[in-house]
């Protein structure tokens, strides 16, 4: 089969492989119909995720149809049309069984390597470095899928592949980030950066009941679409300090939940991420933690801060005394989608929310290289570079 | 009122094994000190000697002189054991591996599959065999193979001591080559979280001072081997299946990275 492989820092190359065959009795082959670019891959393309080797199938958010199934397999046959979960989870252990399946204790056959840099391993995932599993990814015609039962959810009819889609990952992050972001009725919520899971996070916030939400980021094309599609107000940071902005929009309060939808690769313009981009340039600190600290400074006193951009390791320069001294309640993680999915699936179905609008090119695996090239460089107005195999 | 030491002061010891193993095998020092150099010494001369020029008695002298290095550095000399000749004063330092992980199943349950030794060889990664040798259930023969290492180990264990779902003690005999000893423990895990799962092993590695030497280097490598093994039961016991991406296809098919 062909499938796009990590051939080493910011190169990637289609490659024929074999085919994925069940490996254990939980395991399902589904033919991929689609898989999406994720913000997250560019960290472990852009060299930040160690552990990556050369070879790996990279690519975790997909939808495809059920091929084969294992022994163990039990909720899902052959034609079934399935969304799956990014992460995941075996649903026995204790985690899962408290709903929190990106923290799985089975799901990482690797655990010795997160264990020695975060004390404890987490879930496996898709196509997303040996730390985190060594599982080959979805940009590719077929893909092994472990846990099948627990991870694949059966895509409602009526439903089109483009609208399914993206309840496998960036929807889910966006909606655990605007769970955890404790929204109360009349709340303001702020969210940086609008892309995929950004953008999700929006529309999530007012799903559980935010009454307003400011989003944040500098591209044009997508503080547009956060306005018109998600219904956010936006501010562009190239164009306005972004603390006094938060602070005059509140009436002085400070949003009552900040989103972090950016993670370790943030840009801004102040002096601290030139500081940060040299450290992180010689392995100082792994991480640019500039939109943590402004959602630590601009959220509300006692107000909450979301965290689901993604971080590897180390930050610097963390203002721990505001967190602190302003009562801040911080929550973060990895999404835990085998949770939020069958809801969110059945939002779209209803129309409450069709994600289909960050879908904005559709490409073969072929120009695996270039998509990601142009979803990094953030080109010809791209949200999401989706690749179908089947082109 | 009890007076309280440095660093008697924590609930967690290490080393909390009350069975030592029997020493036994290449593992048991039997040459003294002044010896061990002397034979060090002696043996390098002879190597040199031997590989000045080629010849019949120098390749003798050689091999000679290899058997007296290795003697002089493990400490070990298999002529001391046959003819029961003992000059060392005491045996090398063993190493302790102590380990724990928390499996969401019943005690009874996780203890009974572990007990059944004849299981263990479908998680731990390098136990390919464990037979019983007796009607009791008490000694069987373990076999290991280490394929990096290109080795084959194998040893015999006893139950020396147990407790019905609590409780394994065991100890190698016979001769064993990897002289151990270890306890492991079977607790309820606190909130209904399942069972507790403690190990601790102390062994004596092969080869006597030299082996000790090595296996206190390798120690975090046998700790994780150990760590794997555990986490590998647990992923079984909750799952009924082990994680593994071994067979999946990659990029690294088709070429040599």
């Amino acid at each position: 089969m062909k499938a796009l492989c990590y051939v080493g820092t910011n190169k990637l190359n289609t490659e024929r492989v074999k085919d994925p065959e069940i490996l254990n009795p939980g395991d399902a082959i589904i033919k991929v119909s689609l898989s999406s670019v994720c913000g997250s891959d560019l960290h472990l393309l852009d060299g930040y995720v160690p552990s990556m080797r050369e070879g790996d199938i990279i690519g975790h958010e997909f939808m495809g149809e059920v091929v084969e199934v294992g022994p163990g397999v039990k909720k899902l046959k052959k034609g079934d049309r399935v969304v799956v979960c990014s992460i995941l989870g075996c649903g026995d252990c204790w985690f899962c069984q408290h709903d929190e399946y990106s923290l799985c204790d089975n799901s990482n056959p690797h655990e010795e390597i997160l264990e020695k840099a975060y004390g404890h391993a987490t879930a496996g995932i898709f196509g997303y470095s040996h730390a985190f599993g060594g599982y080959a990814g979805s940009h590719a015609e077929y893909i092994r899928v472990p846990y099948a039962d627990k991870g694949c959810f059966k895509v409602p009819e009526g439903l089109t592949d483009d609208q399914a889609l993206f309840c496998s990952d960036a929807f889910p992050t966006g909606y655990m980030a605007a769970d955890m972001a404790n929204i109360k009725p009349g709340d303001v919520v702020a969210v940086w950066g609008c892309g995929g899971v950004g953008l999700m996070a929006i529309q999530s916030a007012y799903l559980l009941g935010a009454e307003r939400v400011i989003a944040i980021d500098r591209l044009p094309e997508r503080l547009n679409m956060a306005k018109n599609m998600a219904k956010a107000e936006v501010l562009n940071y190239a164009e306005v300090d972004v603390q006094v902005a938060l602070k005059e929009m509140t009436g002085g309060r400070g949003p009552d939940s900040c989103i972090d939808a950016v993670g370790m690769e943030a840009h801004s313009y102040g002096a601290d991420y030139y500081y940060d981009r040299a450290k992180q340039a010689v392995r100082l600190q792994t991480d640019r933690p500039t939109v943590l600290r402004e959602t630590i400074m601009a959220c509300r006193k006692g107000g909450n801060v979301s965290i689901v951009g993604v971080y590897g390791g180390l930050i610097d320069k963390f203002p721990m005394g505001a967190a602190m001294n302003k009562a801040l309640t911080m929550r973060m993680g990895q999404m835990h989608g085998q949770r939020y999915i069958p809801k969110l699936l059945e939002h779209v179905q209803k129309g409450d929310v069709d994600p289909t609008y960050m879908l904005t090119h559709k490409w073969s695996l072929e120009d695996g290289h270039e998509g990601y090239q142009m979803f990094k460089k953030k080109k010809d107005n791209c949200v999401r570079v989706v690749f179908a195999p089947s082109i | 009122m009890t007076e309280i030491k440095a660093n008697k002061l924590s609930d967690f010891t290490k080393d909390d094994l009350h069975l030592e193993p029997e020493i036994t095998g290449s593992s048991h020092i039997n040459v003294g000190t002044t010896e061990r150099i002397v034979s060090v010494a002696a043996g390098a001369a002879l190597l040199y000697l031997g590989f000045k020029k080629f010849s019949i008695t120098n390749v003798l002298l050689g091999i000679t002189g290899a058997s007296f290095v290795h003697r002089g550095l493990t400490g070990h000399c298999g002529v001391n054991d046959m003819i029961g000749r003992n000059t060392a004063s005491r045996e090398g330092v063993p190493v302790v591996v102590k380990k724990s992980v928390t499996i969401g199943k019943p005690r009874e349950e996780v203890y009974s599959y572990w007990r059944k030794l004849e299981n263990l060889p479908n998680f731990m990664k390098h136990i390919t065999h464990v037979e019983p040798l007796d009607a009791g259930g008490k000694r069987y023969h373990w076999q290991m193979e280490v394929p990096k290492l290109g080795n084959k180990f194998d040893w015999e264990a006893e139950i020396v001591e147990e407790t019905a779902n609590e409780r394994i003690l065991y100890r190698t005999y016979n001769g064993s080559d990897v002289s151990q000893s270890g306890e492991i423990t079977f607790r309820d895990a606190p909130g209904g979280r399942g069972t507790e799962l403690h190990a601790t092993i102390k062994y004596y590695a092969p080869e006597g001072y030299v082996g000790g030497g090595v296996a206190k280097m390798l120690n975090p490598a046998i700790e994780s081997v150990v760590h794997e093994d555990m986490r590998r039961f647990k992923h079984l016991m909750e799952t009924g299946e082990i994680p593994t991406i071994e067979g999946q296809p990659s990029g690294r098919e088709n070429k040599n990275y």
